[in-house]
């Protein structure tokens, strides 16, 4: 860190260094380089101990387990009681504000439309709990996610799911699908997803991480065609010129997605040939797909 | 410069405790296995772990070594023995997930490990910033829609609660902030709540992130915010190169209020940067200088008390002012100017047209593929990037290999870019953001803007712009609601509310505001917020910041970029 005053200016001298100030005058420049020259020259040491200082936060004794149950005896047992917030855009309602509110009702769907204070463990035995209460145990992190295997019906299922997704809890939801994955075929299950959003994003979130291509690949294979089949129907929609051409660009890149997509399924060995790929997508050739894509893959 | 405030303030809240906590549950799950033993540690957790618990901490509960968690086999010594079990435990923070057991389960491992959850969740990284360190908080729920982090961060919000609550009142906007006060207030329902009635934090204000991406979007002009966008500052630390330091090796420097220099520059108009440091410079040039004249008893004084705080203010000085310089030559070098009114122009809405040129060209040249995007976002929204996800999938994803790719997707963004502007031109003008901006005054109309003494909290933007959460939160602590915003809230889809305590008291004066960030927080809206802190009266104390993560328009865009949803 000791530099002469020689060399002090080969450096400035040397550096392909551009003044820049935000005011566009030299004042600023000119001081970083005078407090720079001034700290340089600042001869410390003259006793040269070596000093590794760290930067540390601040010591502190190792604590222990006994110290934090003392401090809990001595805590008040207030129960702060706080109220609800509707789960809903407050577009639905007059005003924000205090609300108690029940969950959302799906009109479609049967199921309980309060949530009830839970009730006390008593009912520990997984056997005797409700869907509902499953949900609420899964929430805890108390009860393991096997509890689940009693719930043989379909609508068992769709409880627990529902009442999973209305608890916002994306662990629990994944832990609902988990069980539903194993237990429902691929054409059910998908089928139940398909009005279930929410539900939908965690179990391709969960496809992805434990990267299960193949059924993840069935479900947007089973989600794309929709999506292309709407989209075809849009472009013969009267739109303006340039929204027309937007649609017919998105079209476009959404067929060669899939074109991508089903060449790379066969080059990683998932179908036979590559005529049976498309074939399974139903990709159809009548259309403006680039045919030069379709001769290299 | 420094923050000051009044004499009756409540005290600093001990975060202390906070990793007392966490290293004490730690400790026992590690004593939950007797003997020696090997720790394997994932690599983003080896920097907060550092925080809390050191080597000899760790060494002391018999652990032999750490390794980082990587995909290749390791022969432990602990092997050596003949005839012993090994056994496993994983340890899963801050949660353990339904998922990651069946996984296990799957591969027929569940049988062979124990496993357990460490509820770390709160890392204090300075007096009044607290993260969650979860980066990938953001890509998971608001991207992914994935809410597996909801219960995580309504128990981080409980266990505050039971600290340093009770809190008397909840703000909060977004969908997401809903799900984490609902999580909050059923565990504070079904758990055994104690609080210690110290109450130190008296309301909270909860965010989502996607309220407000234009924010984070932004070029930083602060000077902790310049650090985060060019060094990256990590779990409160930093890594200067050689150049910066002026001598052989990198150096770690942790930033935070210990560091005297660093404390008082952090939240400064980056202009105002120099003739501190220079400033500081001449002091202590001066303070140095006056052992010229000192007898020999003075001089021994000196040495014990002065020298050496002395010399670490040295020390700092000079690295801030490499880190300056290093700035400095770096945006040079990106034409950073040009840049930032281009920015300000963004969001003002004037001059598009120059606009949509500059990036352009900023394309063409191929300087930084993530600057172009971040520009791009400006203009469009964020919204409308994610819809292509088409993009990604073509080629921006390779981003990092060699510079042939590299030139191909640069290609392809220049392309899209170019089919963007003709069709999206009017996508720019129907932006709600225009409109939240005329209504919550977010580009000041004043023409000279003196950084030196800042009046409003558009100086973290060079006075072009107020972070619109930021300006959010100062409306609603001020307002003690939402009465009045309707028409602000209705242009970001409401999901807003405000809710009170059943024992809130009204010695809500006293109390500190604790603001909650999901989904990241830039150092540009704390030095805002702090600044607002310390001018409105009836804030009077310091902000809490708790925060999923510290964000930038970086790490924003890459978490774009790399998404693989």
């Amino acid at each position: 860190m000791h530099r002469s005053k020689g060399e002090e200016e080969d450096y400035w001298n040397s550096s392909q260094f551009k003044a820049f100030t935000f005011d566009d005058d030299e004042d600023d420049f000119t001081k970083l380089r005078e407090s720079r020259l001034a700290v340089n020259s600042i001869k410390l040491t003259d006793d040269d101990e070596d000093d590794v200082e760290k930067v540390n936060w601040s010591g502190e004794p190792v604590g222990s387990i006994s110290w934090l149950v003392g401090e809990t005896s001595a805590l008040s047992n207030q129960k702060t009681d706080f109220p609800k917030v509707s789960s809903e855009s407050s577009l639905n309602k007059s005003g924000s504000g205090l609300s108690l509110s029940s969950w959302s009702k799906p009109s479609s769907r049967l199921f309980a439309p309060e949530l009830r204070r839970p009730r006390a463990d008593y009912k520990d035995i997984v056997g005797d709990l409700s869907p509902e209460e499953m949900v609420q145990r899964l929430q805890q992190g108390k009860v393991s996610s096997v509890g689940m295997e009693r719930f043989r019906s379909l609508q068992d299922k769709m409880l627990l799911l529902d009442f999973a997704v209305n608890g916002n809890d994306g662990n629990a939801i994944t832990a609902v699908l988990i069980f539903l994955k194993r237990t429902l075929s691929k054409e059910v299950l998908f089928r139940e997803l398909e009005s279930r959003q929410t539900a939908l994003r965690h179990f391709i979130h969960f496809l992805t991480e434990t990267h299960e291509q193949r059924l993840l690949l069935d479900l947007l294979r089973y989600d794309e065609n929709k999506k292309r089949d709407f989209l075809k129907s849009c472009i013969s929609l009267p739109f303006s010129l340039e929204d027309a051409a937007l649609v017919q660009d998105h079209f476009t890149l959404l067929e060669r997605q899939i074109i991508i997509e089903v060449s790379a399924s066969y080059h990683r060995g998932e179908t036979q040939t590559l005529s049976d790929s498309y074939e399974i997508r139903g990709i159809n050739w009548g259309h403006d797909v680039d045919q030069k894509i379709i001769l290299r893959a | 410069m420094a923050a000051a405030f009044r004499r009756d303030a409540p005290p600093q809240p001990d975060f202390s405790l906070l990793k007392r906590l966490a290293r004490d549950q730690l400790i026992f799950l590690l004593e939950q296995l007797p003997g020696k033993k090997d720790l394997f540690i994932d690599a983003d957790l080896m920097s907060p772990l550092d925080r809390i618990a050191n080597v000899s901490t760790l060494k002391q509960h018999e652990v032999d070594k750490l390794y980082k968690v990587e995909h290749k086999a390791v022969v432990s010594s602990s092997d050596k023995a003949v005839g012993r079990v090994r056994r496993y435990k994983i340890i899963f923070t801050p949660q353990k997930f339904f998922a990651c057991e069946a996984i296990l389960e799957e591969h027929g491992a569940f049988g062979d490990v124990s496993c357990d959850q460490w509820d770390f969740h709160l890392l204090p990284v300075d007096d009044d910033i607290i993260s969650l360190e979860l980066p990938e908080f953001f890509t998971d729920t608001f991207l992914a829609g994935d809410q597996r982090w909801v219960r995580t961060v309504g128990s981080a919000l409980h266990l505050l609660h039971s600290l340093f609550g009770p809190f008397s009142k909840v703000y909060g906007i977004g969908r997401i902030a809903k799900m984490v006060y609902e999580s909050f207030r059923i565990q504070l329902q079904t758990e055994e709540t104690r609080t210690r009635g110290d109450a130190q934090i008296g309301n909270v204000f909860i965010i989502d992130r996607d309220v407000d991406l234009v924010t984070p979007l932004c070029s930083q002009v602060v000077y902790e915010g310049l650090v985060d966008d060019i060094f990256r500052i990590k779990c409160g630390c930093v890594e200067f190169s050689p150049d910066v330091t002026s001598s052989e090796k990198s150096v770690k420097v942790m930033l935070n209020s210990q560091d005297k220099v660093f404390n008082e520059i952090r939240n400064e108009h980056f202009s105002n940067v120099f003739g501190f440091l220079s400033q500081k410079a001449r002091t202590l040039q001066t303070a140095y200088d006056r052992r010229r004249g000192m007898d020999i008893k003075q001089m021994k004084t000196f040495v014990s008390e002065e020298l050496k705080g002395l010399k670490q203010e040295h020390r700092l000085l000079s690295l801030h002012i490499g880190a300056s310089e290093a700035m400095m030559k770096r945006k040079t070098k990106q034409d950073f100017q040009e840049m930032l009114r281009t920015e300000h122009s963004l969001l003002e809405g004037f001059e598009i047209r120059e606009c949509i040129n500059f990036i352009e060209e900023h394309i063409n040249r191929q300087v930084s593929v993530l600057e172009s995007l971040r520009l791009l976002c400006l203009l469009y929204g964020f919204e409308h990037l994610l819809t292509f996800s088409s993009l990604r999938t073509l080629g921006l994803i390779q981003e990092q290999q060699t510079t042939e790719t590299l030139s191909a997707v640069e290609t392809r963004v220049r392309l899209t870019a170019g089919r963007l502007t003709e069709a999206f031109s009017s996508l720019a003008k129907k932006s709600n953001f225009r409109a939240l901006s005329r209504r919550l005054n977010l580009v000041p109309k004043s023409e000279d803007y003196d950084l030196r003494v800042p009046k409003d909290m558009s100086y973290v933007f060079s006075g072009a712009y107020v972070p619109l959460s930021c300006r959010l939160i100062e409306q609603v602590l001020d307002r003690e609601g939402w009465s009045g915003l309707e028409e602000v809230t209705r242009l970001l889809n409401r999901h807003e509310f405000s809710v009170t305590g059943k024992l809130s008291t009204n010695q809500n004066s006293q109390r500190r505001v604790l603001v909650l960030f999901l989904g990241g927080c830039t150092f540009s809206e704390i030095a805002a917020l702090r600044f607002l802190a310390r001018e409105r009266d009836c804030l009077n104390k310091p902000i809490l910041f708790l925060t999923t993560a510290i964000t930038n328009s970086s790490r924003l865009l890459e978490s774009l970029v790399q998404n693989k949803v």
